[in-house]
């Protein structure tokens, strides 16, 4: 369908998209990849009077390494965060995450932080993101901030960002030598997420030394599953110990019911599916 | 002009995996699709549909729309009421039919959510759909008929004044028929002493979900009104428009230009057509018309929806006795071109390859307020096939016995053919034992079975299944006089004329109307061999009412067996026409003359002409015999004898993790009997595509309303239509039985992938949960419904019931606001 008419600008640098986003006020819409805006563009879902493509800022793009922390900037594809080495070495579970996610049209046209900011509870990186301890950097016409995860995701589509914020960059502390797996289930390849659960896990030797895991579509916000992080700690890398653990992956949550199954059975789900990506990220 | 060189030895094109020769233009989309045409001065069409399920309309202002920029004109049904005529139904199954008048556009009573209330025609898209926004409807929300079974008991009325939601009951008895006996004594008997099955199956509904959505262009400023339409029967929706539009039928010109795909969906006269034939009209200007993806999910004809009711009856060991199938079929809100017909063509297959000695059908045909119901592959064949097959596996089951052994005991021997049904067909061929032998060698039937027991013994949480579907179905639709006992609205025959260029150049016409199927390769080839020209040599034209005046279109897998025989006979009147000028050309007798791979020479010694000479001859005319005329074209029309009836075995392996009830499909094998083939790659093609759609049913795809009947599964977010990542490499084989009834002994391949497939699934899915106690899971067999089939351990399970009416939002109107809200803070 065609979307309403809107105004269009294509700013080079972040300072020029924050002062177009000030003068527009609520009228306008920030655009990174397009694959979850257009669509609700030209469903009619919203019509916004203007259209600020971040597409143009150089500065948005790429993975730089930063000390303790990986810095992936909000404009940098998924298809690039996929490919990017810093992000294997240091974050394998956000590789883990994107090679699920979507088909290739849209990895290579989707980016890391319009993901983010979409804030889609069934996104495959807010759990990541949030398993891992990133922050979130966004700038307005105050200058810029910087929040953790639990706090950049408050509900169903929306996040810390306010509406003359752009998120600019997310940081990721380096997880470099853990275990990681992402455990997506879905019924076709192309798929959002049913539920899905990121782990990451540091052994030492058999027994499972720290624990990350978060959980994708088991509430209107991604979440960090830390009664089964907690239980993981000093337990060794089994099946019967691991499963013990992961039986407290539901606890506590509201996942929706929808075509794709109800709350009990993702509830369920969240069980198996925390058990599998535990294993596999301890290389079990 | 006699050549006596030695002839070059022809390969036949006949059996030739031929890539098609229209497929680069397909492909690259360098080519006419409907919304590629631009006129000169044409306006563009937005619909405004109502968001209600049923409602009445109070009132219309158009008035803001009708001010916008570039706005020609705001149409609403009460500007047309008078002029619009009533959307056809040429099916109606019964004398005493209900059906309420089925308009273009509503004018004051909504009865499905997508139907149309106004249209807005403007000078670009752009401005007609944004006008459409500004159309102001005020509805009043009536109580909408939505649940098939509440429906049937008229709790709510989806047309109150009909004063019931039936629209029909249709009946078949193999008693009063002749071809059987009672089938209640067959019940009462296998109800002491034998087996009695009594199952409900539920075909649930689907959206045909073609690649191209539908779109009409009307030219109005010619002689003729030309109409292109992304359809698949334009020489039927020319007869129905001018029969229900008041254009003379010479007046009027159809033509389907390149069509992407149709899969039954396309078999229809559209409110969309008939609307943007009449902006043409008013307007004077030419009009087009694209639907988007939402509106052809929401408002094209859906397909399947039936309750199904079946009683088996068998001898304890596993001889069937008798069939009774009482069926509860949704319409939807209204009868399209073919609605009511549909589950009617399944009533002669759920006998399908057994020889039941007692059959008794009954459709009830009810309206729902939701979007009509019409073809959809394989059209009320599927139904009945998983119905049948499904119910052997119970069968076999309850005997104990192997699901092939079951099927064995019970299909016609292959000696048995010709084979009259109790259904009252004539099965002119098969061999259902060489099939399924070949498939189990293909699917390595033992193996599997070994390793399935292996899996159960060890307690494996991935547990195998396998399924069985010998499928058989009636296609190469159909003889007229059959159409005429059936009272459906027209005959089955087809069209062919095969034109002889000067230049050595053949066209041949067909009355088929391709969109996809490779018919223009395929027939190429059929006239390639026939008339012993090179395959580059023949164009096939189709789908144009002033080039191919003549035909019945494509559905129902006609094309090649009764197209292709129309052809093949129009082809043969060429060899005649030709015999006589080839022997006054030799001097020879014609009855000297033997014509083989194009050339005719005379007997006994190397004196001879080819076709493309003779062309020539007749085309200056010099020469001819006295009396005879200059042409060789000809044409012909066929009306086929019988039915046609490819059939196969298709075995099916599939992984269920009892964890999660996430399926992976391990092997799929399938042996089609579709007798001789022209192409093995085009036949590869439609038997893979088949076989994905039929799984598609069994495992993926589901048309839900919620309770106030707005499409949930509305895009194809949550309209899961499977992508190759989604599918595994199947194994195809054939074996050949030629079909007696046709000249080529080719079978209809169209739909059998379709037919087949979806049964052979879902056995597959019941028998890994054989153990735990299931004896169904409904469709789709999603994970949820299988793992609570699983759970549920009392065997009497429906596999979760119906599915949550909700969507996943990713991108719906909440979350757009939600995403604002959030960002004021
Ligand atoms: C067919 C399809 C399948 C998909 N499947 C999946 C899947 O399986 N898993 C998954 O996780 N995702 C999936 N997606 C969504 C995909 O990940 C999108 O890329 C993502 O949701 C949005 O990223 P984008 O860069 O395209 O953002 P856009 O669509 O351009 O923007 C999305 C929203 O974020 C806002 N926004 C974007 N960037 C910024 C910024 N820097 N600062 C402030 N606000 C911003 C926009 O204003 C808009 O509201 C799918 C999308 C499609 C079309």
């Amino acid at each position: 369908m065609i979307p309403a008419q809107f105004e269009y600008a294509a700013p080079t640098t972040v300072e020029e998209a924050v002062r177009l986003l000030a003068e527009a006020g609520d009228e306008a819409k920030i655009l990174a990849g397009g694959q979850s805006l257009l669509p609700v563009l030209r469903m009619r879902l919203n019509a916004p009077e203007m259209v600020i493509d971040l597409g143009r800022i150089e500065a948005l793009r790429g993975v730089r390494d930063d000390g303790d922390a990986i810095v992936v900037g909000a404009m940098t594809t998924h298809a690039d965060v996929h490919a990017d080495p810093l992000v294997r070495e240091h974050a394998a579970l956000v590789t883990e995450a994107v090679s699920h996610l979507a088909d290739p049209q849209v990895r290579h046209r989707g980016t890391f932080g319009g993901a983010l900011a979409h804030a889609d509870p069934a996104g495959d990186l807010g759990a990541p993101a949030l398993a891992l301890g990133a922050t979130f950097t966004m700038v307005g016409p105050h200058g810029s901030r910087t929040v953790e995860g639990e706090d950049f995701f408050e509900d169903l589509f929306t996040t810390a960002l306010a509406e003359d914020e752009i998120l600019t960059e997310i940081r990721i502390p380096k997880h470099t030598g853990w275990g990681a797996h992402y455990e997506k289930f879905v019924r076709v390849a192309h798929q959002w997420p049913i539920v899905a659960v990121a782990a990451a896990v540091r052994a030492e030797g058999g027994t499972i030394a720290e624990a990350r895991v978060g959980l994708t579509n088991m509430g209107s916000v991604p979440l960090r599953a830390r009664a089964v992080e907690d239980a993981l700690v000093g337990k060794p890398a089994t099946a019967e110990a691991v499963a013990e653990a992961a039986a407290l992956a539901a606890d506590g949550t509201q996942p929706p019911s929808d075509l794709n199954g109800d709350a009990d059975y993702r509830r369920h789900l969240a069980t198996v599916l925390t058990r599998r990506a535990v294993l596999a990220a301890a290389g079990a | 002009m006699t050549v006596t060189e030695d002839r070059p030895s022809v390969e036949p094109e006949i059996g030739q995996a031929r890539k098609r020769k229209e497929d680069y233009r397909l492909i690259t989309g360098r080519t006419r699709w409907t919304d590629n045409i631009v006129l000169p001065g044409m306006l563009h069409l937005a619909m405004v549909r109502s968001p209600f399920a049923h409602a009445t309309i109070t009132a219309i202002d158009a008035s803001e729309a009708r001010n916008a920029p570039n706005v020609v004109a705001v149409l609403t049904g009460a500007d047309v009421a008078e002029v619009q005529g009533p959307l056809p139904c040429a099916w109606p199954i019964t004398e005493d039919q209900k059906a309420p008048v089925h308009p273009a556009i509503a004018v004051d009573r909504v009865a499905f959510a997508g139907e149309v209330v106004a249209v807005v025609i403007a000078r670009s898209a752009v401005a007609a759909r944004d006008a459409a926004e500004l159309v102001d409807v005020d509805y009043e929300d009536l109580p909408a008929a939505l649940d098939l079974k509440d429906a049937a008991a008229d709790t709510t009325l989806a047309h109150p004044d009909l004063g019931t939601n039936t629209s029909a009951t249709w009946i078949f008895d193999s008693a009063e028929a002749g071809t059987g006996s009672p089938v209640e004594d067959a019940i009462s008997t296998a109800r002491d002493g034998g087996i009695l099955l009594e199952r409900e199956y539920r075909q649930q509904r689907l959206i045909p979900a073609f690649m191209e959505p539908r779109s009409t262009v009307v030219d109005p400023t010619g002689e003729q009104i030309t109409m292109w339409s992304a359809t698949q029967v334009p020489h039927i929706l020319k007869i129905m428009l001018a029969m229900t539009q008041g254009i003379p039928e010479s007046k009027l010109r159809v033509i389907a230009p390149d069509v992407g795909g149709g899969f039954g969906g396309k078999l229809q006269v559209t409110p969309e057509e008939v609307i943007t034939l009449m902006a043409a009209r008013r307007t004077g200007k030419p009009c087009k018309y694209t639907e988007t993806r939402s509106e052809s999910l929401m408002a094209g004809h859906h397909g399947r929806d039936q309750w199904q009711k079946l009683t088996l009856a068998a001898t304890a060991d596993g001889t069937v006795t008798g069939l009774k199938v009482e069926l509860l079929a949704d319409m939807g809100a209204y009868l399209g071109l073919v609605t009511p017909g549909i589950p009617i063509l399944g009533a002669f297959m759920f006998n399908a390859i057994y020889k039941f000695p007692a059959y008794h059908f009954s459709c009830t045909n009810i309206f729902t307020n939701k979007t009509w119901t019409d073809a959809y592959r394989g059209a009320g064949r599927p139904e009945a096939t998983f119905a049948i097959e499904r119910l052997m596996d119970e069968l076999a089951h309850e005997v104990g016995v192997d699901p092939l052994a079951i099927r064995e005991k019970n299909w016609i021997k292959h000696e048995e053919f010709p084979f009259a049904t109790v259904a009252g067909l004539e099965y002119d061929s098969g061999n259902y034992e060489a099939a399924t032998a070949k498939a189990r060698e293909l699917f390595g039937y033992d193996e599997l079975r070994a390793e399935q027991k292996r899996r159960r013994e060890s307690g494996d949480p991935v547990q195998l299944g396998i399924g069985v579907s010998t499928f058989t179905e009636m296609c190469g639709l159909a003889p007229s006089r059959v159409l005429g006992s059936l009272n459906y609205g027209a005959g089955g025959w087809e069209h062919a004329s095969v034109r002889m260029l000067p230049t050595g150049k053949v066209e041949v016409i067909t009355g088929t109307s391709a969109h996809g199927q490779g018919h223009a390769t395929a027939f190429s080839q059929i006239i390639a061999d026939r008339l012993g020209v090179a395959f580059d040599d023949i164009e096939v034209l189709h789908g144009d009412t002033q080039v191919s005046h003549k035909g019945l279109d494509t559905y129902g897998s006609r094309s090649l067996v009764v197209g292709g025989e129309a052809l093949v006979r129009a082809a043969d009147k060429v060899i005649e026409r030709a015999r006589p000028i080839a022997a006054h050309m030799l001097e020879a007798s014609a009855d000297d003359l033997d014509f083989e791979a194009g050339r005719f020479s005379v007997r006994g010694t190397d004196q001879g002409v080819a076709m493309a000479e003779i062309a020539l001859a007749v085309f200056a005319a010099h020469d001819l015999p006295d009396g005879v005329e200059p042409s060789l074209d000809a044409e012909a029309t066929y009306d086929p004898v019988n039915f046609n009836y490819p059939h196969g075995t298709h075995l099916c392996a599939l992984e269920i993790d009892t964890e999660t009830g996430g399926v992976r499909m391990r092997k799929y094998a399938c042996v089609d009997d579709i007798g001789n083939v022209i192409n093995p790659l085009i036949v590869a093609g439609q038997v893979h595509g088949g076989l994905v759609q039929g799984i598609a049913q069994a495992l993926w795809e589901e048309a839900v309303h919620d309770d106030a009947g707005t499409l949930v599964s509305a895009s194809f977010v949550d309209y899961l239509v499977p992508t190759a990542a989604d599918t595994i490499s199947f194994d195809i084989e054939h074996t050949t039985t030629p079909a007696l009834t046709n000249s080529l002994g080719t079978k209809g391949v169209g739909e059998a992938g379709t037919i087949a497939s979806t049964p052979a699934v879902v056995n597959a899915v019941v028998d890994a949960l054989r153990p735990f106690g299931v004896s169904d899971v409904r469709m789709p067999c999603t994970p949820e419904r299988i793992w609570k089939a699983i759970h549920a351990r009392d065997g009497a399970d429906d596999g979760g019931g119906a599915t949550a009416e909700a969507a996943m939002p990713h991108f719906d109107e909440d979350q757009a606001g939600a995403n604002d809200e959030g960002a004021g803070r």
